[in-house]
């Protein structure tokens, strides 16, 4: 018997030590300039954006510009095929971002339509027939479904290397709400947002195009060789406003090499020592740069950036693996550009949802409210507890105490945050946990009533409320796991809270209240209870 | 000490006056949502808040009003516009509905606008200290899952109550967490709180809390309900009432007692939290004790009688005892 409470006094002991030194431990020695061991700084506490300060950004992948990308190459590549063929059509013309549409098949060039088509579209797209030769192509439900995925996590993975070349220190960004197309972007102590948020959703789609006719005005007079049509395979592109160049050139609509094909960029200068943005390709981007060039030479090169051309130089030479992009840039605007490309490209564009800002002096301020209520609720509840319930309140203080520390601790290193709404949960978790503590001690107090001995009184007590227990613990987690699926960011954090609280506090007032009384009534057998 | 020494009151015997009075508040906070309407916070209204702080002595709110009337007119009048947090913090809270064009980085445009505004007007030297904007959209779906998490969760606890007790109790706990909802909406609504998203957690706290408290109570029923066959269920719910009545009114003592801390000294972002976890403990409370316990002894009552009636012939009327509800065990 006194060795079974040896063990649980140990073990009680050791739960306290190893949750004090995780959760509790970092804290102080952070505030006194205590020795803390790197592996103990690593599993510290964080605190949420609403404590530390920072921007909170949700933002919308418009999956449907990827889509529409798509069809709009496959539809490109269908007209190509077919021209090759010698098979002349109406028109093929892209419907929606899921779709286009064909007209002008030729009665007797069907048969050969539906063979060519189906070759190029046929694992991604259903085909349906219409009356007098017309078409319809329509993306399967299941590749538009992935599609969408794959942009949504291609966009994420854009946004990480951005955010880390940024130099942010623990950024959060994560897939969020249900509708699959959401990203939180978390960024503690950024304090350029505006910045932040221009880097964030530039969808930097970089291409080079050879350029047939320009720079030129107007369109008109860009077309003038051209009868004022744009040739099938060639397309108009204005200068970039940003680059202070305002006219019309006609490119090739087949890029001579794209963002893809990038190897690195980074910030340089131009020869006449304004700032530019130098770029490098990879070997099979170099080889099909060094080849479009080669062919090219004397012709304007284009750099088109997000649909626009930002600068456009004559091929001297053959070209193969370096490139400058110039223009009236400031240094500013070069950096971002460069960090831009070096991380790729966008699937899509960004559409920003929400945003929160909470200044470093906010953050700060709810710290210390958020502490001071802590404080004040801790000895309210303690004062309470020690004038109720005598020397059993010593008890009860003390599970509550070690409920707090394992709380902490466990928050701590499952890598939990902490926020302002998880210290209110944490207030809460004082004032509500008790409630276990004085189910038990009320029992108790009915047992001695009815004439037990102390220790039947204690173990009765104990043993009779845990279902209740039990049954009270299980449906405040029913309602803190459903607001943990609802909540985001500050609300994720108190139901965090919660939950870890109520586990821990079955265990404090269950089990290390328990082995206090046992461990204290050990030596004196019918002391009378102070409770 | 002994706050309780284990009462006798007839709790049951005040069931149809508490109802009363519970549908009295109800039904005046439903007058007041549907007139003056509930006030949303800005995540599920969508709209633009502006925090800033004043290097000096900021000015009165009316100076801020009109610096935003000359730059944006006719939003001003429309604008929120707030002390925020303690005096000294010299802080203002200002609120307009709508946000600049949700596409791309235009969102911040109202925010902008609101600084740019105070600076023209010379109000004195100030820095914006935070920005909160919710495009329209995010706001709706904020607004449908706030409800679904409430649903869910009190299906939940239905659920498991009807699981681990009987169905009666189930319904009288479930009856008593939707009453603690409206209770605290009508709060809400009277003291005109926004309802932010701390606020809705603060709802589920209560939600949690309020079985809680009904568990405790019922659990004691199921215990008495073993040891008290002789008695009915009036007598042996009046009883497990009394005897939980020292528990509950404590443990309602020290959450209160830390709901206070909160409300006292968690700062303005906490504020509407903890006005809500007060209303919701005391409700909750109140509910556990005339509501939820009166509601299972009905319905079971009810249920029973019908029962009779159907066993029986139709015609005779089943004798009409609230009081003695036969004698079948409840567990």
């Amino acid at each position: 018997m006194k060795k079974n409470i040896r063990w649980k006094l140990l073990t009680s002991l050791a739960v306290f030590v190893i949750f004090f030194a995780v959760g509790v431990y970092p804290i102080l020695a952070q505030r006194y300039h205590l020795p803390l061991p790197s592996w103990l700084a690593a599993k510290q506490l964080k605190l949420g954006l609403d404590l530390k300060g920072g921007v909170h950004l949700v933002l919308r992948v418009e999956t449907d510009e990827a889509l529409k990308i798509h069809t709009t190459t496959t539809s490109e590549q269908l007209r190509e095929a077919l021209r090759t063929a010698g098979i002349s059509v109406g028109s093929i013309k892209v419907a929606s971002p899921t779709s286009f549409h064909v007209e002008g098949v030729p009665q007797d060039k069907d048969a050969a339509f539906t063979r060519i088509a189906d070759d190029q579209t046929t694992t991604e797209y259903d085909r349906n027939t219409g009356v007098g030769g017309t078409y319809d192509f329509t993306m399967k439900p299941n590749v538009a479904l992935t599609m969408r995925e794959q942009a949504v996590t291609q966009a994420r993975e854009t946004i990480d290397r951005r955010v880390n070349e940024l130099g942010v220190a623990e950024p959060n960004i994560s897939l969020y709400g249900q509708s699959n197309n959401e990203i939180l972007v978390q960024l503690p102590g950024v304090t350029d947002v505006a910045r932040a948020k221009e880097i964030i959703r530039n969808t930097a789609i970089l291409e080079l195009k050879i350029v047939e006719a320009g720079p030129a005005g107007t369109q008109e007079q860009l077309l003038q060789g051209y009868g004022g049509k744009v040739p099938d395979d060639m397309e108009v592109i204005q200068g970039s406003a940003a680059a202070g160049d305002t006219s019309f050139y006609l490119v090739r609509k087949a890029a001579a090499v794209t963002g893809q094909d990038l190897r690195n960029a980074k910030a340089t200068i131009d020869e006449n020592n304004r700032p530019a943005v130098g770029f490098s390709l990879t070997n099979e981007g170099a080889r099909k740069f060094g080849k479009a060039t080669g062919e090219n030479i004397g012709r304007l090169l284009a750099i088109v950036l997000d649909h626009r051309v930002s600068s456009a130089a004559r091929i001297e030479s053959k070209i193969n693996d370096e490139g400058r992009i110039t223009g009236s840039f400031t240094t500013q605007q070069v950096t971002d550009m460069s960090l831009i490309l070096r991380t790729g490209a966008l699937p899509a564009s960004l559409t920003y949802l929400q945003q929160h800002e909470i200044g470093a002096s906010l953050g700060a301020d709810s710290i210390r409210s958020g502490v001071t209520a802590s404080l004040v609720g801790l000895l309210l509840v303690v004062g309470f507890m020690l004038i109720y319930y005598k020397l059993s309140g010593v008890n009860a203080v003390v599970a509550l105490v070690f409920n707090l520390v394992i709380l902490l601790g466990l928050m701590a290193y499952i890598g939990a945050t902490m926020t302002l709404p998880g210290i209110a949960g944490f207030v809460l978790t004082m004032g509500i946990g008790v409630d276990s503590n004085v189910l038990i001690f009320g029992r108790i107090k009915e047992e001695l009533a009815a004439q037990r001995g102390v220790r039947q009184a204690i173990n009765a007590g104990f043993s009779r409320v845990f279902l209740t227990l039990l049954d009270t613990h299980v449906a405040s987690l029913i309602s803190a796991a459903f607001l943990f699926q609802f909540g985001t960011g500050p609300i994720r954090g108190f139901a965090m809270t919660l939950v870890i609280g109520l586990i821990s506090n079955l265990f404090t007032s269950t089990f290390v209240s328990k082995t206090l009384f046992e461990a204290v009534l050990g030596q004196r057998q019918t002391a009378a209870l102070s409770i | 000490m002994q706050i309780f020494k284990t009462p006798h009151f007839d709790f049951l015997r005040w069931r149809w006056f508490a109802i009363g009075l519970s549908w009295v508040i109800i039904i005046a906070g439903l007058v007041a949502i549907k007139t003056k309407g509930l006030p949303l916070g800005v995540e599920f209204s969508g709209g633009t808040v502006v925090i800033v702080q004043f290097d000096q002595q900021p000015p009165d709110s009316s100076v801020i009003r009109n610096a935003l009337e000359r730059s944006m007119p006719g939003e001003g009048q429309n604008a929120v516009i707030q002390r925020y947090g303690p005096e000294a913090a010299r802080q203002y809270m200002i609120r307009v509905p709508d946000v600049g064009e949700e596409a791309g980085a235009e969102l911040s445009q109202k925010a902008e606008k609101v600084v740019d505004a105070l600076k023209k007007a010379n109000v004195g030297s100030f820095k914006p200290a935070g920005t909160e904007i919710v495009g329209p959209a995010v706001g709706q779906d904020l607004r449908r899952k706030g409800i679904l998490a409430t649903v869910l969760s009190l299906v939940g606890i239905l659920l498991y109550i009807a699981f681990r007790f009987q169905f009666s109790f189930a319904v009288g706990a479930v009856v008593a967490t939707v009453h603690d909802l409206l209770v605290t909406f009508a709060f809400l609504a009277f003291f005109r709180y926004d309802l932010s998203l701390n606020v809705i957690a603060a709802i589920l706290t209560v939600t949690g809390y309020s079985t809680n408290d009904t568990i405790v109570i019922f659990d004691r029923v199921r215990e008495n309900i073993r040891g008290m066959r002789r008695d009915n269920l009036y007598d042996i719910v009046n009883k497990s009432v009394n005897q939980t009545m020292g528990r509950t009114v404590i443990t309602a003592g020290t959450a209160l007692l830390s709901a206070l801390a909160l409300f006292l000294f968690g700062g303005e972002v906490l504020h509407g939290f903890a006005f809500t976890m007060i209303v919701g403990i005391v409700t909750g409370t109140y509910s556990s004790v005339f509501i939820a316990a009166a509601i299972a002894v009905i319905w079971q009552t009810r249920a029973r009688r019908m029962g009779k009636m159907s066993a029986q012939s139709p015609a005779t009327s089943a004798p009409s005892n609230t009081r003695k509800p036969g004698r079948r065990r409840a567990s």
